[in-house]
């Protein structure tokens, strides 16, 4: 591989060949006006309402996986948990950790992709860095992004809100992010039938919050830990139990087949574009409505209830009738998946 | 559709379990044999819809559970030796050994350890690194003792030399046997493994009906295969006729996958074996044959298999016997719980005492350890 086509140690160095990588490629795609200032930090505008502030850190293995990558992952992430407490996002960091020898071409991809995925989400990158590590110190790129957003109502949507009575809904099916890159570290091919959900949920909270705002009480996304770890974590906080349906739960065919393939629960799998909503019973059915009419939430389905208050316990009622606990899950030793 | 959805569908389910409530007019104590089944039988909550006089019992069929600490030492010290790459199934990953440490523990200690999905993708490892040894931890039943068999016979033919196995491969019916021989262990009937039925075949518990007067039924995983096969059960048992019913013909023949044996044979011979919790059953392992020997990884890395002592207060042995179940071990979900597992039943996905911590309300022991347990 020529030498002009991997990223080296010297474009971390803050030298030259840094500054030509920020303005021959960063500032190609990410636009911002505070971006391209170059400054040390970004200064925003004033805005009404309460500050969101949230950050999380990106090491999936694939960088590249069906319906996505790593770019998309580190953006529509941030948007997600600022979106989960109801909040718009407006502004976004971009941070890079790059493993020396790392191909010029695969970044290049990765930053069309955030700035793709920003310019969809209506949120700009403001502020970033890069920093290069020796080869064998990192396992090609790792990301972090930060993300501040404006929270511009004044409720308070918390995983701690859940009360008896409520329903729970879930924006779409499950697992499909989780699977999709399990699989490919099994090596298993399963036809190209399984996509990733990466997408930002910004739009969907809003429009339920435009909505019914008084009656959402609980917003979470089940990423890692899957849907079953989201439940536990908002049964826990709120003091109460929760029973869901096994058989309600929406799931694509071929997800399905591949947990039974690789043996692994759906429950328990990484959703990069899903949340879970947890709302008043009697406002249930027109939420669940407006969901399936937003994009995002197309696959919508009630899924459980809030059956009482109590020390945290999930329960599932199997599709035979049956009932079985749902724990939070627990270290396995899964692959690292986001 | 998918081919299962007709064996978990309420319709198909509901009319076997009232048949088994209607009928069961005795207790009955029935021991699933399969770590697989034990979960599945928790997965979808099958125990919460039989009847109390129904008590299942889970047996020493989970692969990971039945290997004892002192196989988990001898990995540990090939992964320790330079220029050695060991390759293992998930599972085994955070059993520890005689002495806490685990594959998990040693690869954070700088150990090179790769989790595989088969053992054709460890040779396939073998193969793309040649500077390394790739050393597979070949654990299981016959149900992957074929596929380990047909992974040597390719390495022998493509002539992979960087390639060896430190092998606890465990058979069945031997075990089975001697476990039925114990007196203290009142066990009506067996719910048999559906996999490793499909290789050894139906036929083959049939000195077990006879000398022991078992009920058997071999099974498939799915709740209708389940439910089938525990109904068979209590109707022989209160027929006080036992046979072996075989109610997973999908997949199981009277006779078995000839193939998978013979290939087995090639490579494998039977030998005395030692079981954790059950100790040392004849006839109830394989080894390689002779002509397999350079395959041995112990015997080329130069590691001696030590026997060891089962850690202090734990009770796998007699959970994997059915003596007990898991929440009367005084360890239960006080110094062993899935996160910190002590013995092996907690640690693998298929073990009796995960399935009951992860599955079922109790979080503690029956026992009354005095540590309780912290999410």
């Amino acid at each position: 591989m020529k030498a002009d086509s991997i990223i080296s140690l010297d474009h971390g160095s803050g030298g030259l060949a840094s500054q030509n990588l920020i303005s021959d490629l960063f500032l190609k795609y990410l636009t911002s006006p505070q971006l391209r200032d170059l400054e040390d930090c970004a200064v925003l505008g004033e805005y009404a309402g309460r500050l969101a502030f949230s950050t999380d850190s990106f090491v999936v293995d694939p960088l590249f996986f069906p319906g996505g990558d790593i770019g998309e992952l580190a953006v529509h992430g941030t948007i997600n948990d600022l979106a989960m407490r109801g909040a718009r996002p407006i502004a976004l960091s971009l941070a890079l950790i790059i493993e020396e020898g790392f191909p010029l071409a695969d970044l290049e991809r990765i930053i069309a992709s955030v700035a793709r995925c920003c310019e969809a989400a209506g949120v700009a990158v403001v502020t970033g860095d890069t920093k290069v590590v020796p080869r064998g110190k990192a396992d090609g790129m790792f990301i972090n992004t930060s993300g501040i957003g404006i929270v511009s109502h004044r409720l308070d949507v918390s995983v701690k809100m859940a009360v008896p009575g409520d329903t729970v809904l879930l924006s779409g099916t499950l697992a499909d992010h989780g699977i999709t890159i399990m699989s490919r570290q099994a090596g298993i091919d399963l036809d190209g039938d399984i996509f990733s959900d990466t997408q930002p949920l910004h739009r969907l909270v809003g429009a339920l919050l435009e909505s019914d705002a008084c009656r959402v009480h609980v917003l979470r996304d089940p990423t890692r830990g899957g849907v079953a770890t989201a439940l536990c974590e908002i049964a826990r906080a709120s003091k109460v139990d929760i029973t869901i349906e096994e058989e309600r739960l929406p799931i694509m065919a071929p997800v399905a087949t591949a947990c039974e393939l690789i043996g692994l629960d759906p429950l328990y799998l990484a959703n990069e574009g899903k949340c879970l909503i947890v709302c008043a019973r009697e406002a249930a059915e027109d939420l669940l409505q407006l969901l399936r009419q937003v994009p995002e939430g197309r696959g919508a389905a009630r899924i459980g209830r809030i059956s009482g208050p109590g020390a945290g316990q999930v329960t599932l009622t199997t599709r035979i009738g049956g009932s079985r606990l749902l724990e939070p899950l627990t270290g396995q030793s899964l692959p690292r998946i986001c | 559709m998918q081919l299962n959805e007709a064996f978990r569908s309420r319709e198909v389910t509901a009319p076997l379990v009232a048949e088994i409530s209607r009928g069961l007019r005795q207790p009955v104590r029935i021991m699933e044999v399969c770590g697989t089944h034990t979960m599945a039988i928790f997965r979808h909550g099958i125990r919460s819809l039989l009847p109390e006089q129904m008590t299942l019992l889970s047996g020493p069929g989970c692969p990971v559970c039945v290997t004892p600490a002192g196989y988990i030492d001898a990995l540990l010290a090939a992964a320790r030796l330079p220029r050695v790459v060991l390759a293992t199934f998930g599972d085994l990953i955070r059993v520890p050994g005689s002495e806490e440490a685990s594959l998990a523990t040693a690869r954070s200690a700088g150990a090179r350890v790769e989790i595989v999905y088969s053992p054709m993708d460890a040779l396939a490892l073998a193969q793309r690194e040649p500077e390394c040894t790739v050393v597979f931890a070949a654990v299981g039943f016959e149900t992957t003792a074929p596929t380990i068999a047909a992974t040597l016979v390719q390495a022998r033919r493509l002539g992979v030399d960087n390639f060896l196995i430190i092998a606890a491969i465990k058979t069945m019916p031997a075990a089975l046997d001697a476990l039925m021989d114990d007196p203290d262990l009142p066990v009506d009937g067996l719910l048999c493994p559906g996999h490793v039925s499909a290789v050894i075949g139906s036929g083959a518990y049939r000195p077990l009906v006879e000398k022991h007067q078992l009920a058997c039924a071999v099974a498939g995983f799915e709740p209708a295969d389940i439910l089938t096969g525990l109904l068979s059960l209590i109707r022989q048992i209160q027929s006080g006729r036992p046979r072996v019913t075989n109610c997973y013909t999908r997949a199981v023949s009277e006779e078995g996958n000839v193939r998978a044996r013979m290939l087995m044979e090639e490579v494998f011979t039977p030998a005395d074996s030692e079981w954790r919790g059950l100790g040392m059953i004849p006839a109830s392992g394989l080894v390689l044959r002779t002509e397999y020997q350079d395959f041995d990884g112990l015997r080329q890395l130069g590691i001696a298999l030590q026997a060891t002592r089962e850690p202090g207060g734990c009770r796998c042995g007699q959970v994997l016997k059915g003596c007990l179940l898991p929440p009367d071990c005084p360890l239960y979900g006080a110094r062993c719980t899935p996160l910190r597992p002590v013995g092996p039943c907690m640690v693998s996905s298929e073990g009796a005492c995960a399935a009951f911590f992860r599955y079922s309300g109790e979080k503690k022991s029956r026992k009354g350890g005095g540590e309780t347990y912290e999410a």
